[in-house]
């Protein structure tokens, strides 16, 4: 048994065009399985969240709540998918395809651990700019295919505000590369370490660009109080009002995948991503599996990541959604003012020998 | 047959099928969508020649920004599938001759590339032993500092160029003022009075 094992990992490890194929895409499975299972149970724990804020309890009923995501994902699976009879058929079926793709493969370039990485690319930062821009392509075509005026007037407001919120979450990543000196993400979080632990993140001096990214990043994901996209007491459900079944499980599947992957980046980005908080000094450095919770290591990168994922459950519970001209007026006149003079002030503290990497 | 050898095929076979349905799909949505399909093959390629940072480029600024603002005025306009009238058959010479040049411009760079002397073209990120990014950015920040400032400001000038076209100030025009709308307090927009009963105290009306 072992020695098959053996067999098949080196085989694995050859450059063989089929061997690269199986071993990426086993790579590719470990990633995206976790992640489909993440989203089901993150709108489970968004009702639940929602309800407790709002004193009630949430989904009880299937399997005492647990369940519910299944019970959602079933019932949407079989459900008809209802194609207007207006609709560009073939736009119409591709649109959720082409949202869903971007959310998923921008998880290559996620650095889980110090080695825990699909694809450890030195333009790993770029490439995620890359595939969250490219998320709006399945939101105009929703708009546009289904051939209808509400969904093609959130796909406009969608694509306008991705389009404008993406400037200022630009500006911030360029204030993190001027820290850290490095697009790949693994030197971005090892520029973060230090031996002050906390103190050491980026969070501190990029204050500003942490606050803005995230920000941003809940805008660009269209979730309250940033969803104009979808607001249901103007424009209904927006750009996938006329979509049913199936084909809605994508949206919904990719929306919840991009505000994970927002929450990663946020923690991977500012929060020093897999580094644990304590300082050097505080870890005991005997090899005692005792000590192994709060050394370095990816269950924080999870934990940071699920206080960012619960802040956009806060949010959406917390405050009423923004005007269209007021969020269009906080990303221009706002956000890109804030992070343009950031950057500057970034590379006055990197010139001044104040902000070092990895020291 | 190397992996990367199976995907250029795939890539290239790709990039022309879509370059080929730009100008041959009726539907113009169509047409944007698949200039979208040629921009991402067209990257994947330059990933594998190692242009890492040329290639996301392509994808960031091509795809992510520039198609979407196509694909806005194209699904803005009357996008009625064209008839064919007369398939665009004038054009055709001068098509010909259009491609005929850029095909000989091609051989000249490629034939410009087997003549030097390393017997191809000197990846210059290779030779500094840094990585693509990083040598583009040195060499764009110190050799070619003035090219590239020019450059900005060149497109610094067509932003201040384009919204000055647009902008236009209208006399006359009722405004929110956003700042006065944040800093309104309550006692400005409601004020309670106390009215006197009309009914007498216990005597239901």
């Amino acid at each position: 048994m072992m020695e098959l094992f053996t067999l098949v990992w080196s085989w694995l490890h050859t450059e063989q065009p089929l061997s690269v194929f199986v071993f990426t895409m086993i790579k590719i499975a470990l990633v995206v399985l976790p992640l489909t299972i993440a989203v089901a149970f993150y709108s489970l724990w968004e009702r639940k969240v929602i309800g407790w804020m709002q004193v009630r309890k949430g989904p009880v009923y299937v399997g005492k709540g647990w369940l519910q995501p299944f019970a959602d994902v079933f019932k949407l699976l079989f459900k008809e998918l209802v194609i207007p009879a207006k609709a560009n058929g073939f736009l119409f079926l591709l649109a959720p395809m082409l949202t869903l793709v971007p959310s998923f493969a921008a998880w290559a370039v996620i650095p889980f651990d110090a080695q825990l990485v699909i694809s450890n690319s030195n333009v790993g930062l770029l490439y995620l700019l890359a595939m969250t821009s490219m998320g709006v392509y399945g939101i105009i075509l929703a708009g546009w295919a289904s051939n209808s005026k509400y969904a093609f007037l959130g796909a406009m407001r969608s694509a306008a505000q991705v389009v404008s919120y993406e400037i200022a979450m630009g500006f911030a990543l360029v204030g993190v590369l001027i820290a850290a000196g490095s697009l790949n993400l693994s030197k971005i979080v090892l520029a973060q370490a230090g031996n002050t632990g906390v103190f050491e993140w980026f969070w501190l001096p990029l204050l500003p660009l942490f606050v803005i990214y995230f920000l941003a990043g809940v805008a660009e994901t269209n979730r309250a109080p940033f969803d104009v996209a979808e607001g249901e007491s103007e424009i209904v459900a927006g750009f996938h009002v006329e979509y049913s079944g199936s084909a809605f499980a994508l949206f919904f599947l990719a929306e919840y995948a991009n505000m994970i992957l927002i929450s990663f980046l946020a923690s991977i980005l500012f929060l020093g991503g897999w580094l644990s908080p304590f300082p050097q000094s505080f870890i005991p450095q005997d090899a005692s599996w005792l000590w192994l919770p709060i050394k370095d290591g990816w269950w924080w990168l999870l934990l940071k990541a699920n206080v960012f994922a619960f802040l956009y459950l806060w949010l959406r519970a917390t405050y009423p959604r923004y005007r269209y001209d007021q969020i269009m007026r906080l990303g221009w006149k706002v956000f890109i003012p804030i992070t343009i003079v950031w950057v500057l002030v970034a590379g006055v503290m990197v010139y001044g020998g104040w902000l070092v990497a990895g020291a | 047959m190397t992996f990367s050898l199976l995907l250029f095929y795939l890539f290239a076979l790709v990039l022309i099928g879509a370059a080929l349905a730009v100008v041959s799909v009726r539907n113009s949505v169509h047409a944007a969508l698949f200039l979208v399909l040629a921009f991402f093959t067209s990257a994947g390629i330059w990933l594998l020649l190692h242009a890492e940072f040329l290639a996301i480029t392509l994808v960031l600024v091509y795809v992510g920004a520039v198609m979407v603002l196509f694909l806005f005025v194209v699904m803005m306009l009357d996008v009625k599938a064209q008839p064919v009238k007369h398939s665009g058959q004038q054009y055709l010479p001068v098509a010909i001759g259009v491609a005929l040049l850029m095909l000989a411009e091609v051989i000249a760079l490629v034939g410009v590339g087997e003549l030097d002397d390393g017997g191809g073209i000197q990846d210059g990120a290779a030779i500094a032993g840094l990585s693509n990014i990083e040598w583009l950015g040195h060499a764009l920040f110190s050799d070619y500092i003035l090219p590239f400032e020019i450059a900005a400001v060149i497109l610094t000038v067509a932003i201040i160029a384009a919204v000055a076209l647009t902008l236009r100030h209208r006399p006359n025009v009722r405004t929110q003022s956003a700042p006065a709308q944040s800093a309104v307090s309550a006692s400005e927009r409601v004020r309670l009075v106390n009215l006197p009963s009309s009914t007498a105290k216990g005597q239901t009306p």
